[in-house]
């Protein structure tokens, strides 16, 4: 279990100081993500030693975005003053951006198919 | 014997207190998530909230305070991204076959967040911080935040919001999926990544296995086209 913690702070670390020294726009947490990928295709046994202890922690995600979602106390305010917009954007554009990127997923799945006349019913 | 009193203030001052709060009202809000056969409504994160809201509310609690133990809990975010490598290569061989369509639901799904969520907070006349604010929605927390923050935008707003995105989509997706009739976990899963980072992953998790590593790797690319998009759609409107 601790090994598999020591990796992921140190991929992440890595990630941040290199984001931070090549002012790149992506977030540490992302390139660390991006070099464990790369780390595991080098590396498969890695997988072996980190997958038990990073399963529980993708399985309780859920937990670690409920101390920012308090901040809803800290921001009472402006959500209160502005409520009926805010919920009417939030709504309609997640809506809209789920709706907009399954259905170009599936159009380009099957469009990337077809040529190999494999498409089922 | 003690004051008890004292004992509060001591508590209430000490980060163990809200840390031990946090994964309790958690726990018990996911039993009861599954308790009700993990319904979209009962979302964890949600109820979570609402319940700590209450306790901080009724405690005349400054969020900051709260924060000073919870953070250990936010800390983990990072980590858990950097963990989210795991399913995507444990799908490696399915995704190997679907980055075409991938790409382009990337692309499409991130320009339809950004420029819908800027867009209707314009036409809405929300007020230009807010805006700003609101732009990086569909992005996971500590990415939205890097970009509210260097484009003048409120950052714990940002973070309130990023959260009830992620609810809405959590809550949203499997009825609306559903109810089209779509069947396919890799785009359901890889749809509400983009479009609902964490908690819409989180959610993908709960209900299929494939849904969530697709949404696991929609929410990381998403992360990476959005903060180089956010800049230019809001330079766009404002």
């Amino acid at each position: 279990m601790l090994n598999a913690i020591a990796l992921l702070f140190v991929l992440q670390l890595v990630g941040e100081v290199s984001a931070r020294s090549m002012g790149l726009p992506v977030p540490g947490p992302v390139i660390g993500f991006a070099l464990l990928a790369s780390l595991l295709t080098v590396r498969p046994d890695v997988l072996l030693k980190i997958e038990g202890t990073a399963r529980t922690i993708l399985a309780h995600l859920s937990l670690l975005f409920v101390p920012a979602g308090v901040g809803v106390v800290a921001n009472i305010d402006v959500l209160a003053d502005n409520w009926l917009p805010i919920t009417a954007v939030l709504v309609l554009s997640t809506v809209f951006a789920m709706l907009v990127s399954v259905y170009t997923f599936l159009f380009v799945e099957r469009l990337a198919r077809a040529p190999e006349g494999t498409q089922d019913g | 014997m003690g004051d008890p009193a004292k004992i509060w203030s001591y508590l209430t001052t000490e980060p163990l207190w809200w840390l031990s709060c946090t994964i309790v009202i958690y726990l018990a809000a996911d039993q009861v998530s599954k308790r009700v056969g993990r319904h979209a409504l009962a979302n964890p994160v949600l109820m979570a909230v609402c319940v700590m809201a209450v306790v901080l509310w009724m405690t005349e609690t400054p969020y900051w305070r709260y924060f000073e133990g919870a953070q250990f809990i936010h800390f983990l975010l990072g980590p858990a991204t950097v963990a989210l490598a795991i399913p995507l290569y444990s799908n490696r061989s399915t995704i190997r076959r679907l980055v075409l369509p991938m790409v382009a639901a990337l692309v499409a799904g991130s320009v339809a967040a950004a420029v819908s969520a800027v867009g209707l907070s314009v036409a809405f006349g929300l007020p230009e911080q807010v805006v700003v604010s609101i732009s990086p929605k569909s992005t996971t927390a500590p990415v939205a935040i890097g970009i509210s923050d260097a484009l003048g935008g409120l950052t714990s707003l940002t973070a309130v919001l990023v959260i009830l995105t992620g609810i809405i989509g959590a809550v949203i997706v499997t009825p609306l999926m559903n109810g089209l009739r779509i069947r396919d976990w890799r785009a359901r899963g890889f749809a509400v990544g983009v479009a609902a980072h964490g908690i819409g992953t989180a959610r993908a998790f709960q209900v299929n296995e494939v849904a969530g590593a697709f949404a696991g790797i929609g929410m990381a690319l998403n992360a990476l086209v959005t903060s180089v998009l956010v800049p230019f759609v809001l330079g766009l409107f404002l």
